[in-house]
């Protein structure tokens, strides 16, 4: 076993542990806090598919993250007033079931990566940084104002969605869930990076004349790559979604699409599981330098630059060594 | 809508993209000849901001505070650039975008640390205050007219500077070959200060400009820090001459789009709902001229060398 | 007082010393001290520190925390202060996303909520809940009253404007529910916009006779400098966010003279009122806000309540909170069913005092004035 694997169990078998801990400790907050970590850390999971294998800079993953939390609000909330989404041409009801919802929000989140793929995916560099954002932008100035699901004041879930079989309400299935989730398509990630598409992939970004010159075009593995990713941060959307209990438009905006990255950056970029340790050792920081001083924020752009500058490669670079392969 | 109030309201866009103009400037010329994006050009622009208003406010004269933008700017910047920037010219975009990132947290934590949580004070000085009156009968603000003639200057002054001396040679030599221009034996370090200190100051300059005719608060510089990368983008990164078309295109496009939208919704429906739908797509017009422009042209207008 | 900030800027829990009898009440505040906006947050948080400096009751125990103005953080916040700390009432919220985000969970896990200056018509309405009690005011209140205010002013024909958001269109609304003139045109920006030549243009241009806007903070602060700047003399008006004490100073001589609506000033004329502003002044070297002015009776109330019941029994603290039995800084002060106060809403003049700007109650714009939807509240 490498040593990043060994890391990467860790990682995976500590966050399993946090929540039994606090239950025992009588501490139920920190289950919050991990099912937090989870859902943050499957948003840059996404991601990193994106970024970390495919080199695409995506600075708008805010968009389907925030997609992914209006499909679970929407759906939710018509549920909760049982009325029908949209009556014509067939009739489309409002769900409660998470299982539908993840479906709904992964379906919605790569149908529009697809669209905004096809455009974004024509530019490189950082060309294609600011014109994803400029795509999430537009989205989140057209959720602010859109007045049928609460415009900038949101929306509320009353009650958080169900899932066959568990009481979501419990924090710990809820947690278990979110697990479950995150792992899965970490799982899904190795499979993919391993895989000859990932192999595609990962040629596309070094040497895209080299993966023309075999038949394969690589604007099409790229966008494939695109949708996947965004899918992924689409699910984490909606399960955000049901953490908070509240979806609204500030999960659209840029800065969510910067801290989806710091989590990648944090904690590896291209590491299977840097997202999670990104994500963890962010959380953590935002939760202890909060709660001792009101000027966090300035305390917490240190430490990321301090990392950005002196560590190259994130946590698990350090932890795990350079990597063996290029 | 008149005429006269059609080409006032023309007037103000451009007056708009002139101020953006002076933002997307500096962050332009960093990029092409460091490559580098820099997300905290915005704070540069509000600590420009800060520093007239509190001059301002200490010494009685915007003039002075003026100066002591320009100089404070420049000189934060070329603080920022010798502390941290200069470990990331060799890095890719993302940790460029990370660093830069976090230093927007510093800064704008920091001035809040300094400056306190409430909006600082900053007016025109007296002698642009007051409005003129154009031909056709409006009035127009002596102030926002003067904006226009200063981004003017600036833009031809750039120019000047990049076509006319030694510095616009070496700056234009960084921007083709960046390893010869440190083979001719040209101090690429003090040159790479010198660039950012002046897009630094020039983000300060807009940042005083703006702040008397806005509201001089914590925050200030990220809306338009976003304006002025879709007007880089869509002029073409590193041109300056992209910067001032895209900047005054973004402008009149928002301008109009924001009058012209919901009075053209009313035409098919309800007055209620076409203020509503028009005024949601004009608050979107800007990022769908750029998606549409990046469509067409993914170099932007007037790409500049490789990148 | 150095102290007490001292310790809340540490954002550790800080008690507040002296005795009285009862259960100890832990109070969570989470507020917005960090970033664009945190004027308000400072104002509530210092506000309520004051009532409760002023009070000396050690049973009550604040923790103060920042959420950056974040939803998501907010609800975090919240959760740890009611999981964590186990605090028996949330207060501190500012905006009304972070409210609606944070209200409805909170008050369903059982710990009170008072709200020290969000009032989104959801929660005065259907969404009403007998955890829940708004301290400030519903968000239509103050527009209403300038609504008011037009017709005595004998406007006829006014410009309206607002950012296109939920807070904007229920200010229009409010305002239109009581105005019986005409309206010249009803214009939305963006949100968080900074330059508005061109809607100023739109205004000389419609022939109106005056102006209401609702722009909250920097946006307000630009559009009456470019205003004013502008060569256009047509009488503005507004809600008071936009010509408050805090933000007064950054707007500068442009707001001389402008008619605002408020529920506080620094003028009104009782004992109260007055030993706040003075306290007030004197513990922090500035003039107390609207904002400041709702976390101190914020504070009072939780205060009175607490002299008459123990917060461990949930049904009877809820009785003490709704009696409202405190001296409020605004005067009459209770609540209606929808647990929303009913209170005059007066209309303000901006004045120089000296060398500062400030304003002075110039007539009532609505009295006794509850709230447009506590008829759809089933309390």
């Amino acid at each position: 076993m490498s040593r990043e694997t060994v890391i990467n169990w860790a990682l995976a078998l500590g966050l399993l542990a946090v929540p039994f801990l606090a239950l025992m400790q009588g501490e139920p907050f920190y289950i919050t806090l991990a099912t937090r970590v989870a859902i943050l850390a499957l948003a840059g999971v996404g991601l990193n598919l994106a970024l970390g294998l495919g080199g695409m800079v995506s600075f708008g993953h805010a968009a389907f993250f925030g997609l992914g939390g209006y499909a679970a609000g929407i759906l939710a909330t018509h549920a909760f007033n049982q009325e029908p989404l949209f009556a014509w041409p067939f009739m489309v009801s409002g769900s409660n079931d998470m299982l539908l919802i993840w479906l709904v929000a992964i379906v919605l989140s790569a149908v529009v990566a697809f669209l905004i793929g096809l455009i974004a995916l024509r530019t490189s560099g950082v060309y294609f940084i600011m014109i994803t954002l400029a795509f999430a932008q537009m989205i989140y100035y057209f959720a602010i104002s859109w007045p049928a699901y609460g415009g900038e004041d949101g929306l509320s879930i009353y009650v958080r969605n169900g899932f066959p079989e568990l009481n979501t309400l419990d924090p710990i299935q809820f947690f278990l869930i979110c697990y479950v989730v995150l792992m899965a398509c970490l799982f899904i990630s190795a499979r993919l990076r391993d895989s000859r598409f990932g192999a595609a992939l990962q040629v596309a970004r070094q040497n895209p004349e080299r993966l023309a010159a075999t038949g394969i075009a690589p604007f099409n593995i790229r966008l494939v790559a695109f949708v996947i990713s965004a899918a992924m941060t689409g699910l984490a959307g909606a399960l955000f979604a049901d953490l908070n209990r509240f979806v609204s438009p500030s999960m659209l905006s840029w800065h969510v699409s910067g801290e989806i990255m710091i989590f990648v950056i944090l904690g590896g970029v291209g590491r299977l599981f840097g997202p999670l340790a990104g994500a963890a050792l962010f959380i953590v920081m935002e939760f202890y330098l909060g709660g001792i001083t009101e000027h966090w924020q300035f305390f917490l752009g240190i430490i990321l630059l301090c990392v950005v500058l002196f560590v190259r490669g994130g946590i698990l670079g350090i932890l795990a060594g350079r990597r063996v392969h290029g | 809508m008149t005429l006269a109030l059609f080409i006032e309201q023309l007037l103000n866009g451009i007056q708009f993209g002139v101020m953006l103009f002076l933002m997307a400037a500096g962050l332009t010329l960093v990029f092409g000849v460091m490559g580098l994006i820099n997300l905290a050009h915005g704070s540069l622009y509000m600590i420009g901001a800060f520093l007239c208003a509190t001059v301002a406010l200490a010494t009685g004269s915007f003039w002075l505070g003026l100066v002591a933008s320009l100089a404070g700017a420049a000189a934060a910047g070329a603080i920022v650039e010798i502390v941290v920037i200069r470990r990331l010219y060799d890095r890719d975009h993302l940790d460029q975008v990370l660093a830069t990132f976090a230093l927007i947290l510093i800064f704008s934590e920091g001035t809040r640390w300094v400056f306190g949580s409430f909006p600082l004070y900053l007016d025109i000085p007296a002698a642009l205050q007051g409005a003129v009156s154009l031909p056709g009968g409006a009035q127009y603000p002596l102030y926002r007219l003067s904006i226009i003639v200063v981004g003017v200057l600036i833009a031809f002054g750039l120019y000047l500077l990049i076509s006319r001396t030694r510095l616009g040679m070496r700056i234009r030599a960084g921007e083709s070959d960046r390893e010869m221009i440190g083979a001719l034996g040209v101090d690429i370090r003090t040159l790479y200060t010198v660039v950012f200190a002046l897009g630094a100051a020039l983000a300060g300059l807009a940042g005083a400009l703006v702040g008397a005719i806005q509201s001089v608060q914590v925050g200030m510089g990220e809306p338009v820090l976003i304006l002025a990368f879709v007007v880089i983008v869509i002029g073409g990164i590193g041109s300056i001459k992209g910067a001032l078309i895209g900047a005054i295109l973004v402008g009149v496009v928002d301008t109009l789009g924001r009058i012209l939208l919901p009075n053209f919704f009313e035409l098919f429906m309800g007055p209620s709902q076409a203020t509503s739908v028009g005024s949601a797509l004009a608050s979107m017009a800007i990022y769908i001229l750029m998606a549409i422009i990046l469509a067409v042209k993914p170099q932007g207008l007037f790409a500049a060398g490789s990148q | 007082m150095k102290k007490l900030i001292a310790a809340s800027l540490l954002g550790l829990g800080l008690t507040v010393s002296a005795g009285a009898l009862a259960e100890p009440v832990k109070v969570g505040m989470i507020t917005t001290l960090s970033g664009g906006g945190s004027g308000l947050g400072v104002d509530v948080r210092d506000g309520f520190m004051l009532a409760a400096k002023m009070a000396g009751n050690k049973d009550l125990e604040v923790i103060v925390e920042d959420d950056a103005r974040k939803p998501d953080l907010a609800v975090q916040i919240a959760d740890k202060m009611i999981q964590k700390e186990k605090v028996d009432v949330l207060t501190g919220i500012i905006w009304s996303n972070l409210a609606m985000a944070v209200v409805p969970s909170a008050v369903g896990q059982g710990v009170f909520y008072l709200s020290p200056n969000a009032g989104p018509s959801m929660l005065a309405g259907k969404g009403c809940h007998e955890n829940y009690f708004n301290v400030a005011w519903q968000n239509d209140n103050l527009h209403e009253a300038m609504g008011g205010h037009a017709n005595s002013a004998g406007f006829k024909k006014t410009f309206i404007l607002a950012p296109n958001y939920p807070a904007g269109k229920d200010a229009l609304t409010g305002f239109k529910r009581f105005y019986e003139g005409d309206v010249a045109d009803e214009l939305y920006t963006k949100l968080g916009q900074t330059d508005y030549a061109a809607e100023i243009a739109q205004i000389r241009a419609s022939g109106a006779d005056s102006v209401f806007f609702f722009l909250p903070g920097g946006m307000g602060i630009a559009f009456m400098k470019q205003y004013a700047q502008s060569g256009v003399d047509i009488p503005v008006m507004g809600p008071a966010f936009s010509f408050d004490q805090g933000i007064l100073g950054a707007v500068g001589e442009a707001a001389l003279g402008v008619k605002n609506s408020s529920q506080w000033s620094k003028d009104i004329d009782n004992p109260a009122n007055k030993a706040f502003v003075e306290a007030f002044q004197a513990e922090y070297g500035r003039l107390p806000s609207l904002y400041a002015s709702q976390g101190f009776d914020t504070a009072n109330l939780i205060l009175s309540a607490m002299q008459k019941a123990d917060v461990k029994d949930a049904d009877a603290f809820r009785a003490a909170l709704k009696e409202a039995d405190f001296d409020s800084v605004r005067g009459d002060f209770k609540f209606d069913s929808n647990q929303h106060p009913i209170q005059d809403i007066y209309v303000r003049e901006v004045i120089k005092e000296g060398d500062v700007l400030t304003n002075k109650i110039i007539g009532v714009g609505l009295e006794d004035r509850s709230s447009a939807y506590v008829g759809d509240c089933k309390l």
